[in-house]
């Protein structure tokens, strides 16, 4: 199921603009990691490529190696939807389909790679799904209505529902706390907990805190200045990270000294 | 701990508003009730007038025969020219629409958004002209195959018209009059999709076609009905275009191919009323009303449809 990730030099461009520089990261199946930086740092660019959604903007490519398990996701003839069936993403806000209901919702991605399941197959994964990301008891009842009647951290659930419904390799996040209360939040950090027995999870958080809680390694983003690249600072275990960390610019962050 | 005393404030007392806002409310009120009494006058006008043509004994009529049976055919006219309009250039809008906004580059998007909009501003009677001169005698060969091929369809079973002056070249004008403004409604929906649903969709592994089919068609579902039926009101009142091209013969027929057509209503009110007198006007007129309920119908209809699953619309 989850699977290593392997980030060689690699470069990202939007156009002719550089927008991270030179990363080399390892991030191990069934972790939590956690990416933190200053806002622009590059740190959600760098989560993007990894599922090759940064290329929705125009111009958009990378230059260096990103592998999954050995596979280059950038090799050539490789299909960025073939990339993406394999690892699902969160988003900041919650996004699920306003025109589907909860059910219709969750089987979205399944429809996508599988169009001939049987009604049992898509019961049986809605309610994995929805066991899964810990909402299986609050919509039971109401499958058949749309998703977006739900509360804002019941969405976001529904998203995550929706992600592992296709049993990604990898699940990438991106804030995916930041549009939600502090209960909400607590929820979905207890689920990522969870999750990590099952799949290899990438989180982009500006909450250092929740960074602490969930991650057990985190990366440290940074840019010099305005229209210079971001680049990755330092990597380690998270505690190391945030107890001891090798770089003055990674201790001041997590300090609070800036950012 | 103090208590304050409050002011009771008079129950009658009115909010307090800025006079710019209440010059805006009122014109905005103004314009409202405007559109009211203009549509309650034509209304108005449709009723009286049509009045002696819908009391008065077939035998005084215009043809000696009932009211039903003249203004029934050009009804059929009408509904049959404006379903093959929409049948036509509902599906090429929606193609036109998608490739503007999502599949072509943006310089080559702009410049065929503006001439999608020249084509609305083509006056109708040129599109008659086009249609009789041009589309009529260019279509003859494309009818004699469908004839040859799909005669046993009761829609192609002929003879062909040799002048090609037939129902599916009127339908098939009125289709390319009406695709400006259901092209320019869909291209609006299409990039109003919001890019949170369309990544949502691309990030489970959607294609951009089945990204579309998720995320940016189900989102403009309403807006495309209501441009549909916004062509569909301006297919079905349309006049030069119809009376030009159209070979009349006032029989009921769903031949689309044959030199024998229903004419309607509008093209006939156009090409019948300078002649008409009497009883003829009041009938003509009736025929109008009829018309203008048709319409009425048309888009309370595409009013429902869009109701129907508006929990679905996300606009909640």
């Amino acid at each position: 199921m989850s699977k290593n990730i392997e980030a060689k030099d690699l470069n990202i461009y939007y156009g002719s603009f550089r927008a991270v520089e030179g990363v080399n990261m390892s991030i191990k199946k069934k972790t939590v990691t956690a990416l933190i930086g200053p806002s622009g740092c590059g740190k959600s660019t760098f989560l993007r490529s990894i599922n090759r959604m940064h290329e929705v903007i125009a111009g958009a490519y990378v230059e260096g190696k990103l592998e999954l398990d050995g596979q280059d996701l950038y090799g050539a003839g490789m299909d960025p939807v073939i990339v993406r069936r394999q690892i699902g993403m969160v988003f900041q806000r919650p996004n699920p389909f306003p025109t589907m209901s909860i059910y219709d919702n969750v089987i979205a991605g399944m429809k996508l790679n599988n169009k001939r399941a049987s009604r049992k197959e898509f019961d049986e994964t809605v309610e994995r799904s929805l066991r899964g990301a810990n909402l299986w008891n609050e919509v039971k009842d109401r499958l058949d209505k749309p998703g977006s009647g739900l509360s804002g951290g019941q969405q976001q659930r529904l998203c995550i529902a929706r992600a592992i419904a296709v049993q990604p390799d990898v699940l990438l996040m991106d804030e995916p706390c930041s549009a939600l209360d502090p209960i909400s939040t607590l929820a979905i950090e207890d689920l990522i907990n969870e999750l990590k027995n099952d799949y290899t999870i990438v989180i982009v958080t500006h909450n250092m805190q929740q960074a602490a809680r969930v991650s057990d390694y985190t990366g440290f983003f940074n840019i010099e200045g305005t229209g210079k690249p971001g680049k990755l600072v330092e990597m380690d275990e998270t505690k190391t990270i945030f107890s001891q960390p090798t770089q003055k610019a990674t201790e001041d962050y997590v300090s609070g000294r800036f950012g | 701990m103090t208590t304050t005393e409050v002011t009771p404030t008079p129950r009658t007392a009115r909010p307090v508003t800025q006079l710019g806002d209440r010059v805006f409310a009122g014109s905005a009120k103004g314009a409202g009730i405007l559109i009211l009494v203009v549509l309650a006058g034509v209304a108005a006008f449709l009723l009286t007038e049509a009045f002696p043509a819908l009391v008065a004994p077939a035998s005084e009529l215009p043809g000696e025969h009932n009211l039903a049976v003249y203004i029934w055919p050009l009804l059929f006219g009408t509904l049959l020219s404006a379903l093959i309009a929409l049948v036509i250039a509902t599906p090429l809008a929606i193609c036109v629409a998608l490739f503007i906004s999502h599949y072509a580059p943006r310089r080559i998007a702009q410049g065929l958004g503006y001439l999608v909009d020249l084509l609305a501003a083509v006056p109708s009677i040129v599109y008659g002209l086009w249609g009789v001169g041009v589309l009529a005698p260019a279509s003859v060969g494309l009818m004699t195959w469908l004839n040859d091929y799909l005669g046993w369809i009761p829609l192609f079973a002929g003879p062909v018209s040799a002048t090609g002056r037939t129902m599916l070249v009127a339908g098939l004008v009125l289709a390319v009059m009406i695709l400006p403004i259901i092209t320019a409604v869909a291209r609006e929906v299409f990039l109003q999709a919001p890019r949170l649903h369309e990544e949502a969709a691309l990030a489970l592994g959607a294609t951009r076609w089945e990204m579309i089919k998720m995320a940016v068609l189900p989102f403009g579902r309403s807006g495309l009905i209501s441009g549909a039926m916004l062509g569909l009101g301006r297919a079905l009142g349309e006049t030069m275009a119809v009376a030009i091209v159209l070979s009349v013969s006032g029989v009921v027929t769903f031949n689309l191919v044959s030199s024998g057509n229903p004419s309607s209503i509008a093209a006939n009110i156009a090409l019948q009323f300078p002649e008409a007198s009497g009883l003829g006007v009041n009938v003509l007129i009736a025929s109008g009303l009829v018309l203008f309920l048709v319409t009425l119908a048309v888009n309370m209809l595409a009013r429902y449809i869009v109701n129907r699953r508006s929990e679905f619309s996300g606009a909640n």
